[in-house]
């Protein structure tokens, strides 16, 4: 990771050949579920509008991320988009509006695996529009509706969700057994965080942008669906995140997983072959520790999601009846 | 003394295969003002963006006697002040004043100077009450106006414009003729309006095909309805022909 | 003044282009989950993964030579997996020009990831060259992808050129008032530079705002209530179906034999 060019836009779409199949299946089914929800939710939001709006806006952050201004150095920051999205359309909204971005560069440019694609949406769409609209509440509670609670945003919640993008990728390389955690994580961060400075300066400069000649824009982002449960659904996946980080990675062995299976007792390439013929035979597709292992960091982030909903709705209903 | 532009035999091609300019050749000495016409798809545009080095083709082109080179880059775009067709792609700054100021506050010029210059362009355009607007609420005429402003206050030797009647009504395309005119700056502009050229432009160059295929004094070239009519172009009658 | 992304669909009425769309995308998702299933270190089956593309391309009249020149895209990601031959434990051996040591474990996985990487991009590719975009959304309607999402992308994909061209031109216009003076320090300090660039990105949001409502517009001036209609999908040829089946044979075959076989 230290090895890649710093000018790439925030460059986290893993391809195919890298993630463990268990791996991707889990971040499909936490995209998959994530869209649903999305569609429903924008449907609401945005009634006969959606397909108009979110395909333009889709082919704008698209359009965006060719944009760019020199860092430093023959290096240049770029866009990734999806904070700016999330504050001026809600959540829900820019989600999809990521996934149709991040989607599309997976079939017709192979930016991106089709396996992986579901975390890749995670990763630069889900964790990126939750940052950045979270910042952005948080900050406008503590500074009100003005400039600085939208530079706030713009920055740290561009900035954040680059980051969480990045560790996210690390996390998933990690658990797949394609990277060592100890290296790839901090190489990940470091470069990202640098890549990071381009979004929060752009994502800043244009919500300022947009306040000046249209703030009603802001206004209508502000009250989009989405807008009351979105900080909890930060806080969700940053706990889920920090869980699958923690848990079976501290161990510099990448191999991580089979590590933990071993260290449990699970370890097949102990057992004897079934096969006398064939010493050494081992099924990887049956090797339990595996499969649980990962299954129960899926199931586990959607336990989590789940109740930061429930949580962050009764909140919103309370706050609604007082 | 050095034409201030210099193009030899330039020929381009888009990175799709499509062929735009052909070997173009043209001079324009300093104080000219020049009307490049021509039917769409001619190359026009194309020859325009060579001139400050946004593309580059083979062939020769020097501008205020210095070639394109990377290093120059810099000074010819200071040197030359190109005004797009589309003034929504050229005023990206929230406020008038920060699109007028751009050109200045990028070449480094120190902020007195700066405030200054932007007072200057904008008055020269007839804008000078319009700092504090935002850029995107403005007109179709008054976003021209301001669009030749933001590069008006990098004092350009050269201005070139890209069809600037353009989408303009009859009142706002008064007002741009008439600052057209004030203009002291060596100008090429490419239009498909006739009667305009007429008034401001003592020479005009006929493009087609990605070549110059006609260059001389503009009464003489606008008079021969062959010519023009071999060029997708059109006589214009004004009423005061008779 | 176009913006021209490679348009990666190569013409053609070889076989491979003629499959509906469906079973191009079931095959290529099912290849790439066998690549993935495969465990590190088996060669062999990775050769014989290869040849479903290779055999495609050339069937498709397409050439071997293209596909293998653009799923070199794959490779600079594979710096992720660089860790390996120096993290897992187990057996060391010294690379001879490097003078480098790493476990043979980790040099083999690194390897097999770059090889599936590479190997999986390139069915990717085949999919794309040989199928037109807007077949492509229609056969991932016909396999469920959500109605509203499969629109969205369809929208998406027609305006980009157009709003890409907006971008290129604001670049331009930067380009063109980005002089230099004797002097003076040019460029401005980075945060006045990504100001600037926020400035436009955020312009161009806004025209992309105020385009949407004019296509709104004309979509319900043509009767439009939130729902676009299509035609129904037409029905799979035999020679779908026998693709299909071959194929799934072949990759359940490589598939077991691969595991039986491990290492």
């Amino acid at each position: 990771m230290l090895f890649l060019p710093v000018q790439s836009p925030p460059q986290l779409h893993i391809p195919d050949g890298f993630l463990s199949v268990p791996v991707a299946a889990a971040g499909w089914i936490v995209a998959a579920i994530c869209i649903g929800y999305a569609l429903l939710k924008t449907r609401g939001q945005l009634g006969e509008k959606q397909i108009p709006l979110m395909g333009v806006l889709a082919a704008f952050i698209f359009a965006a991320q060719a944009l760019n201004f020199p860092v430093a150095g023959g290096t240049s920051g770029h866009l990734l988009g999806a904070t700016l999205a999330a504050i001026v359309v809600g959540p829900w909204a820019a989600m999809l509006i990521m996934t149709s971005v991040i989607g599309l560069q997976a079939i017709l440019f192979q930016d991106g695996g089709l396996l992986s694609l579901g975390w890749n949406i995670v990763n630069m769409g889900i964790l990126g529009a939750f940052t950045g609209y979270g910042v952005y509440q948080f900050a406008r509670r503590v500074t009100g509706d003005g400039r600085t609670s939208l530079i706030v945003a713009g920055a740290l919640g561009g900035w954040l969700s680059v980051m969480l993008g990045a560790a996210a990728t690390a996390a998933q390389l990690a658990l797949s057994g394609a990277a060592a955690l100890s290296i790839a994580l901090p190489a990940m961060l470091g470069v990202h965080a640098l890549i990071g400075v381009g979004e929060a300066l752009i994502t800043a400069g244009a919500l300022l942008f947009i306040n000046a000649t249209r703030p009603d824009l802001l206004r209508a982002g502000r009250a989009a669906t989405g807008s009351r449960s979105a900080i909890w659904v930060l806080l969700a996946l940053v706990i889920a995140l920090g869980l699958a980080l923690v848990s079976p990675l501290a161990s510099p062995d990448p191999d991580g997983l089979n590590r933990v299976a071993a260290d449990l007792g699970f370890d097949s390439e102990a057992q004897a072959a079934p096969y006398e013929i064939l010493p050494g035979y081992s099924m990887p597709l049956i090797e339990n520790p595996n499969l649980t292992k990962i299954a129960a960091v899926g199931i586990g982030t959607l336990v989590v999601f789940g109740i930061a909903f429930v949580i962050g709705r009764i909140g919103a209903r309370k706050k609604i009846a007082a | 003394m050095h034409h201030t532009i210099d193009v030899s035999d330039l020929k381009f091609s888009y990175p799709d295969g499509h062929v735009a300019l052909r070997g173009v050749t043209l001079s324009i000495a300093p104080g000219e003002k020049v009307a490049l016409v021509g039917p769409n798809g001619a190359g026009k545009s194309t020859l325009m963006l060579h001139l400050n080095g946004i593309l580059t083709g083979e062939g020769d082109v020097r501008v205020c006697g210095l070639p394109l080179t990377d290093g120059n880059l810099g000074k010819v775009r200071a040197a030359v002040g190109l005004v797009f067709q589309d003034p929504d792609d050229q005023l990206f700054s929230p406020t008038v004043f920060e699109d007028v100021a751009f050109g200045p506050l990028h070449m480094g010029v120190p902020e007195p100077e700066v405030r200054e210059r932007v007072a200057r362009a904008l008055a020269a355009v007839g804008m000078g009450d319009f700092a504090e607007r935002v850029s995107h609420h403005l007109s179709a005429g008054e976003k021209k106006r301001v669009a030749i402003a933001t590069v008006l206050s990098m004092d350009p030797e050269i201005l070139v414009l890209d069809e600037p009647s353009a989408g303009l009504d009859p009142r706002a395309r008064r007002g741009l003729i008439s600052l057209l005119r004030e203009l002291p700056q060596t100008m090429l502009i490419s239009t498909h309006d006739l009667l305009l050229v007429r008034e401001l432009f003592p020479r005009t160059a006929i493009m087609d095909h990605g070549q110059i295929v006609a260059d001389g004094p503009t009464e003489s070239i606008l008079n021969d309805p062959e010519l023009l009519e071999a060029h997708g172009l059109e006589r214009m009658w004004s009423l005061a022909d008779r | 003044m176009h913006v021209h992304f490679t348009d990666q669909y190569r013409s053609g009425s070889s076989l491979v282009h003629r499959l509906d769309p469906r079973i191009k995308v079931l095959c290529t998702l099912a290849f790439i989950l066998t690549a993935a299933l495969l465990p590190p270190g088996e060669w062999i089956h990775y050769g014989l993964l290869l040849i479903v593309p290779l055999l495609g391309v050339v069937v498709a009249g397409i050439g071997p030579g293209y596909l293998l020149k653009r799923s070199f895209i794959a490779l600079p990601f594979a710096l992720a997996a660089i860790t390996l031959p120096f993290t897992v434990p187990g057996p060391q051996v010294t690379l001879p020009i490097l003078g480098l040591t790493v476990s043979i474990e980790g040099a083999v996985r690194f390897v097999s990831i770059v090889l599936k990487s590479w190997i999986s991009v390139q069915m990717a590719i085949l999919l794309v060259t040989t199928t037109t975009f807007p077949d492509l959304l229609w056969g991932l309607r016909a396999l469920h992808v959500p109605r509203v999402l499969v629109s969205v992308v369809g929208l998406m994909y027609r305006y980009i050129f157009v709003l890409a061209d907006e971008a290129t031109r604001l670049m331009r216009a930067r380009a063109a008032r980005s002089g230099e003076v004797e002097g003076h320090q040019s460029g401005g300090g980075i945060a006045w530079r990504g100001r600037v660039a926020g400035g436009m990105v955020g312009s161009l949001a806004l025209r992309s705002f105020e385009r949407s409502e004019r296509i709104y517009d004309a979509m319900v001036a043509r009767g439009y209530t939130g729902e676009i209609r299509h035609f129904a999908p037409p029905a799979l040829s035999a020679d779908d179906y026998t693709i299909l089946v071959t194929l799934l044979a072949y990759l359940a075959l490589v598939l077991a034999t691969g595991l039986l076989f491990a290492r």
